[in-house]
């Protein structure tokens, strides 16, 4: 295109020229806009090709057991005969559990960050948090077979066995022997990968709080703590809540981090300490051991579950924080 | 004027407390990357060795190194960033320059972040279906292709992102001047956004490097070196997730190895795009 350019010979060139030229620039504007208009395609076709591509081989799986696949804890790879609950159980449960722990300590982060802490520390404490969600999954899972559970053995599980033990409810959630790795574990590992999410988000959320609102507030004689919670919080809660969404669309598709430490028992215990698998898990370990079609069909049929629960939930997130983005564009 | 002191001592009481969690909160997140990194160095520190780099992946009980392994990382990497950036790329612009606000730009800017956050083992098992099915057998390529299925979303969101912060102005100026819309998105948009745009693909190669989930099912793995991409191929996550599982000592020692290995590319390319970052700030 810098033929185009003005040069002497272009300013002198007769009219004739001169339209071969615009002719020319417009064909190659054609050309470049088709072709990023191709690449959003692509993008399109990836999606679409993920889904059509995770149907045709769950096709078998969803023949043989249709809907009661979700609902049957069967997993007996000899006799062809597989049930996800075990597995889809184990997905919602570790990531409740991380949950339960990532948001309200996400959203502490967040208002250290934003409120409390000095300016001179903002940056790099902003940055040491966003590294974890850095570092990879895999390394989660390594450290948390060798260096965690053990850990977490002996130091935690033990004492809260021996603490709880006898009490009704909480009792059964928490007995049985301590293993370390298990689906409590797994739980708070994921917690740990998606605490980072959940910060960054809420802390981008509670800077478009007018700081009109929070200084009116702290005018009238409120504490730190009244102007989050009453102020803040209920401004930015969209927001919070699209970036709680979105750390849980991880949070359901985790996989070598939880892989490691879930133990893959195909079971479904009371006690939170048991051994426990998730669809993500069950994936990862049998796909290239699965030696019937049915058998990888039924991993498929798991993974397109997974796919749509995951796809579900990032929806939900997008569109709550896509809503907060023109909330604040309007201010 | 009536003071309540046991309302303003309580209102006090409940600050602190709230200003103690979030500071604990703060550590909490900390402490992890204290604890992770220093079992990190701890463990792979004492595993580093020349032999790392210079041998492949050993039978247990023998000496060897993770040659096979890096070697099938970085060339898958490459291979996916190389053919993956211009594709983000070039949607990126589409959605900054072209799309904008049409309904098609609203359902690829939708689709591109659900595959930004969505189970990279559920791509690996779209790739599995589309390419080592018909091909019969695991290959590097299959392994390539299900790293660009995960760099495409990320390169696109930071592309589109950096491509709106350039002033309008800029591209106003230039098409006066007369240069054809093409003309001015290469030479001046894409130009005034390359900091940005640059680290985008830095924060796509950290963000593959330690891609596990799908290269079990795509490339698997392989003991030996080698470079053929038709053939299986080894990778450093791999690598640690057969040898961390394994029964053996040395093995553990490789993983432990490989980890530190791969940590430390990935904390140094993010470090190195947030620097870009900020120079760009």
């Amino acid at each position: 295109m810098a033929d185009i350019a003005l040069t002497e010979a272009n300013a002198n060139a007769d009219l004739a020229t001169r339209a071969e030229i615009t002719r020319r620039a417009g064909r190659g504007d054609a050309r470049f806009h088709f072709l990023t208009l191709a690449a959003a395609i692509v993008v399109l076709l990836i999606f679409s090709g993920v889904i059509i591509s995770l149907v045709i081989g769950a096709f078998p799986a969803i023949k043989a057991f249709g809907l009661s696949f979700v609902s049957s804890s069967a997993w007996d790879p000899t006799d062809d005969e597989f049930g996800g609950l075990p597995s889809i159980y184990g997905t919602l449960i570790t990531s409740v559990i991380s949950m339960l722990v990532a948001v309200p300590v996400g959203i502490g982060i967040a208002i250290f960050l934003t409120e409390l802490c000095p300016r001179m520390l903002r940056r790099p404490i902003g940055i040491a948090i966003e590294l974890l969600a850095g570092i990879p999954s895999i390394i989660y899972g390594i450290w948390g077979l060798f260096v965690f559970a053990p850990w977490f053995q002996e130091h935690v599980q033990q004492p809260i066995i021996d603490a709880t033990d006898g009490i009704p409810v909480i009792g059964s959630l928490f007995s049985g022997p301590p293993y370390g790795i298990g689906v409590f574990t797994a739980g708070l590992i994921i917690s740990i990968m998606i605490l980072p999410f959940i910060s960054a988000v809420t802390r981008d959320v509670f800077e478009t709080v007018p700081a009109m609102l929070k200084e009116a507030a702290y005018g009238l004689g409120c504490t730190t703590w009244e102007v989050m919670w009453r102020v803040v919080l209920p401004y930015a809660r969209t927001g919070v809540v699209g970036g709680a969404m979105l750390a849980l669309g991880r949070a359901l598709g985790e996989t070598m981090a939880v892989t490691f430490v879930i133990g893959n028992a195909h079971k479904i215990h009371a006690s939170l300490f048991a051994p426990g698998t998730t669809i993500s898990a069950t994936i990862a370990n049998e796909f290239t051991e699965a030696t019937s079609k049915l058998y990888s069909s039924s991993l498929i049929f798991m993974g397109l579950i997974l796919f749509f629960i995951t796809f579900v939930v990032l929806a939900a997130a997008q569109l709550m924080l896509r809503r907060m983005e023109r909330q604040a564009g309007a201010k | 004027m009536i003071i309540s002191q046991a309302l303003y001592t309580r209102r006090r009481f409940s600050n602190s407390v709230f200003i103690g969690l979030s500071i604990a909160a703060a550590l909490f997140g900390l402490v992890w990357l204290a604890f992770i990194l220093s079992a990190l160095l701890a463990e792979g520190f004492s595993a580093l060795s020349p032999l790392l780099f210079t041998a492949s992946t050993p039978p247990p009980g023998q000496p060897g190194g993770l040659l096979n392994a890096i070697i099938g990382s970085v060339l898958m990497s490459v291979a996916a960033v190389v053919l993956g950036t211009p594709i983000g790329l070039f949607a990126g612009t589409y959605l900054a320059e072209y799309g904008k606000y049409t309904r098609f730009a609203f359902v690829v800017r939708f689709v591109n972040d659900i595959l930004l956050s969505a189970p990279s083992i559920v791509l690996g098992l779209f790739i599995y279906e589309i390419v080592v099915v018909p091909m019969g057998h695991f290959s590097g390529w299959a392994g390539i292709l299900s790293l660009m299925v995960i760099v495409i979303p990320v390169v696109v969101r930071t592309s589109e992102n950096m491509l709106i912060l350039v002033p309008g102005g800029l591209r106003e100026a230039a098409s006066a001047l007369g240069a054809p819309m093409s003309f001015v998105i290469r030479s001046v948009t894409w130009k005034a956004a390359q900091a940005g745009i640059i680290t985008g693909v830095l924060l796509a190669i950290a963000r593959i490097s330690g891609e596990t989930a799908p290269l079990l099912f795509t490339a698997l793995n392989n003991q030996f070196l080698s470079t053929n991409l038709n053939a299986p191929m080894a990778s450093l996550p791999a690598v640690i997730f057969q040898y961390a599982l394994s029964p053996y000592n040395d093995w553990h020692q490789l993983a432990w190895a490989g980890a530190l290995l791969v940590t430390a590319t990935v904390l140094v390319l993010s470090i190195f795009a947030r620097l870009l970052e900020k120079k760009r700030n």
